[in-house]
């Protein structure tokens, strides 16, 4: 079997699963800020009884994400080997400094927040958990540094046969580290705040602890809807309009706009098949890509025809997974306001179908980083760095095909284990509820 | 000093920092397999609950700094040991979630699977790194696509007999801790295992760099010369006298600080010998992978010499700070795991 294929879909299965973490934790540590800053500030024993409920979700995700997380560290070294010669001298750096600035805050303090109640004081412990989402955060701004340098390559020459660095800020703050920083953090928010959203909507169907419920809900709807605006606008539209301005063949593909074109059309919904690119079942509306990416209507797109066959990214899915994870932006938007609206009527907490709708949506957000991610990366195919280094003269040419395979089944099987393992711990512990709740409360 | 030798020491402090933190961890999770009793594991595996994770931090950055300033060594030697390096993985994954996944369910079948899997997942990579270094400081068949080896050739006697130096200094370091966190019985078992640590950690050593001269005797030729090795030699003899004593006595502050000042001159003496070097070639020298030939820009250097300048002490100060947080005897709460 090839390598290269190997190792691509061995990176694939590997931080798929891993991402399926980071947004929630991320998520849910913001949230915990609110909620223990509250607890703290009106020592309200609801408050504190919910943080301490969320803690040990976020404990829970937080475990397997770090498992998954070691393993991305160590695969550039692993299976890219070609890729970390060649551009060692600006990737490194980011990775470096993701754990100096980042790992050491979020780790050292999560194990204050999760075990430091009563060891420490309730400002102590406040701040413990205020640390543990800015390190989480620090962290995904320093991993979309070295990702977005991927994509969009500044600060560097290529010289004694690898990148070599120029300006550390220009490789840092390159065209597309804000809006994907913005827009992915934002996302991770999106997930926290519907996981809260849902598990008060489970605990509000079962009559049970209605109080402690209500607020979450509250602070979960609130959230959410914020954050689901900003997430398309406008953060999602930032980001698009930098793709159309820095990588078009990612954006010809992901919008599946096959033939350059002025006043190019917003494809609502079609199915691409190839050879030639085409889109079946179109449903389109003239100008408003264009007048998206360019601010003006009649401002002409490059389409996929217009580049070399052997520089276009895979259609099909880059084109699906893009246009499923607007669906689900929007899905969010409509879903959080929707509560917040029946929350402005006092009609929220009679509305079951509603909340049952909340459970349900849980894993969504996750679906649509999933989603983003695959347009991101299999958008920037066949390049592995956008236009220096493509990813088929990327891999280790050391390791046997036999040892990939072998890796592939081992982390596959690992990762079906854990994520069904989470999954019913995840359950169970939703389903004991928050602790310490008075019989009379009940 | 240049830049080169400044990173090649940054790595080093990174790697005996990792050793010296999670080392401990490591020899609680296979200290946590002598024992049936559900309590006592119970107390082991809380005595590193809250520090854990940042201690594993060490390895992450560490890595991520071999592969900011010596990117060529990051390739080589993560690709030349992959079966290797995945087993690892594995086995850290394992222990990871292992200390989040045991005590969520009463039932005694499933703490006991998670209990071999936080054993595992601590001795396989307690030995595994040593093997990784006995490799390294034997030397690689290099060539311009990397390192071929295999998992076999990997685990051959020398690079085995440093991997089970590494799991007795990790052990034994372990019981330190676990001597200074735990009380009763269970804090006198493990003085005796302390105490066996330190005679199994000082016959290896003196095996393992007997063996080193006779496998890699570049190792030794300026290493004689060098003040600094004399100065951790000094350090190392020191603490295989404080150290033993001090767990004779019980007193388990010093017997920590001894077993993590005997970790820390381990490492600075093989770092001694190596250097310039990073991946000595084997057969021929001259395949060797340096600081020189194989670093980063001046300017990649600088930059991160200065995040590193920045950060660490922040890093140092809140990681103390959160030690004293749980200084004490570790207690079983609500909380724990």
């Amino acid at each position: 079997m090839d390598v290269v294929l190997l190792s691509r879909i061995q990176f694939a299965i590997t931080i798929g699963f891993h991402f399926l973490f980071p947004p929630l934790t991320i998520g849910l540590a913001w949230l915990l800020v609110v909620i223990e800053w509250r607890g703290w500030r009106s020592g309200d024993a609801t408050w504190v009884r919910m943080g301490r409920f969320f803690a040990k979700l976020l404990a829970l995700t937080f475990a397997v994400g770090v498992a998954s997380g070691i393993v991305m560290e160590f695969q550039f070294g692993t299976n890219w080997a070609s890729y970390s010669r060649f551009v060692g001298d600006i990737f490194g750096a980011p990775l470096a400094a993701e754990g100096v600035l980042a790992f050491f805050l979020e780790s050292g303090f999560l194990g204050l927040y999760l075990f430091g109640r009563g060891r420490v004081s309730t400002g102590a412990h406040w701040f413990s958990i205020l640390m543990v989402a800015v390190g989480s955060t620090i962290s995904a701004f320093w991993i979309l540094v070295a990702n977005s340098w991927q994509q969009t390559p500044a600060g560097y020459v290529v010289q004694n046969g690898r990148a070599e660095l120029t300006s550390f800020g220009a490789a840092v703050f390159n065209p597309s580290t804000l809006p994907r920083f913005l827009h992915t953090v934002d996302a991770a928010l999106i997930a926290g705040a519907f996981l809260v959203a849902g598990i008060a909507a489970v605990l509000l169907r079962k009559d049970r602890d209605d109080d402690l419920a209500r607020r979450a809900m509250k602070l979960a709807l609130v959230f959410g809807l914020v954050a689901s605006v900003a997430e398309v606008f406008p953060f999602g539209h930032v980001h698009a309009r930098q793709v159309a301005h820095t990588q078009p063949e990612k954006f010809a593909a992901i919008e599946g706009l096959y033939s350059s074109q002025s006043a190019a059309p917003m494809v609502l919904f079609a199915y691409p098949v190839t050879p030639p690119p085409e889109l079946k079942a179109k449903v389109e509306i003239r100008g408003v890509l264009s007048w998206l990416a360019f601010g003006d209507i009649h401002a002409p797109i490059r389409g996929i025809t217009d580049f070399p066959p052997d520089n276009r990214p895979p259609l099909w899915l880059t084109f699906v997974s893009f246009h499923n994870m607007v669906v689900l932006g929007l899905y969010f938007i409509a879903a959080m306001a929707w509560g917040v609206w029946r929350l402005q009527r006092g009609r929220l907490w009679s509305d079951r179908r509603y909340l049952l709708l909340l459970v349900i949506s849980i894993p969504l957000p996750l679906a649509a980083c999933q989603l983003g991610w695959i347009a991101a990366e299999v958008g920037r195919q066949p390049w592995i760095v956008y236009g220096l280094l493509r990813t088929s003269e990327a891999v280790s040419q050391i390791v046997p095909p036999g040892d990939v395979l072998f890796s592939i089944v081992l982390f596959g099987l690992l990762y079906l284990l854990l994520g069904s393992l989470y999954v019913y711990l995840l359950v169970r512990e939703i389903r004991h509820g928050p602790p310490g709740l008075e019989p009379a409360q009940a | 000093m240049d830049l080169n030798t400044i990173w090649f020491l940054l790595v080093g402090v990174l790697i005996a920092g990792y050793a010296v933190l999670d080392g401990f961890d490591l020899g609680a999770g296979v200290l946590h397999l002598l024992t049936r009793d559900e309590r006592e594991r119970r107390v082991m595996m809380n005595a590193v609950g809250p520090v854990w994770d940042g201690n594993e931090v060490w390895l992450l950055t560490g890595g991520g700094a071999l592969f900011a300033a010596f990117p060529p060594v990051y390739a080589t030697v993560f690709s030349g040991f992959y079966l290797a390096f995945m087993l690892l993985l594995v086995a850290l994954i394992l222990r990871a979630v292992s200390f989040e996944f045991r005590g969520k369910v009463a039932s005694p079948r499933w703490r006991r699977c998670w209990d071999v899997a936080f054993g595992v997942g601590s001795l396989v990579p307690a030995l595994l790194f040593g093997v990784a270094v006995g490799n390294v400081l034997r030397g690689l068949p290099m060539d311009a696509t990397g390192v071929s080896t295999t998992l076999v050739g990997l685990l051959n006697p020398f690079a085995l007999l440093l991997g089970v130096l590494g799991l007795a200094m990790f052990v034994l370091h372990g019981a330190t801790w676990l001597g200074l966190k735990t009380e009763g019985a269970l804090q006198e078992r493990m003085r005796r295992w302390a105490s066996a640590g330190w005679v199994a950690f000082i016959a290896l050593y003196a095996l393992s760099t007997a063996a080193s001269y006779a496998v890699a005797p570049w190792l030794f030729a300026r290493w004689f010369a060098n003040p600094l090795t004399w100065v951790f030699f000094a350090l190392l003899l020191a603490s295989a006298v404080a150290g033993p004593a001090a767990v004779r006595s019980g007193r388990f502050g010093r017997a920590f600080l001894a077993s993590a000042a005997a970790t820390v001159s381990v490492i600075a003496l093989a770092a001694v010998g190596l250097y310039p070097r990073l991946v000595p070639g084997r057969p021929d020298l001259a395949t060797s992978l340096t600081i020189y030939n194989a670093a980063s820009t001046p300017r990649t250097l600088t930059t991160m010499l200065v995040i590193a300048l920045v950060g660490m002490p922040f890093v140092i100060l809140y990681t103390a700070l959160i030690y004293r947080a749980f200084r004490g005897k570790t207690v079983l709460t609500s909380e724990s795991y």
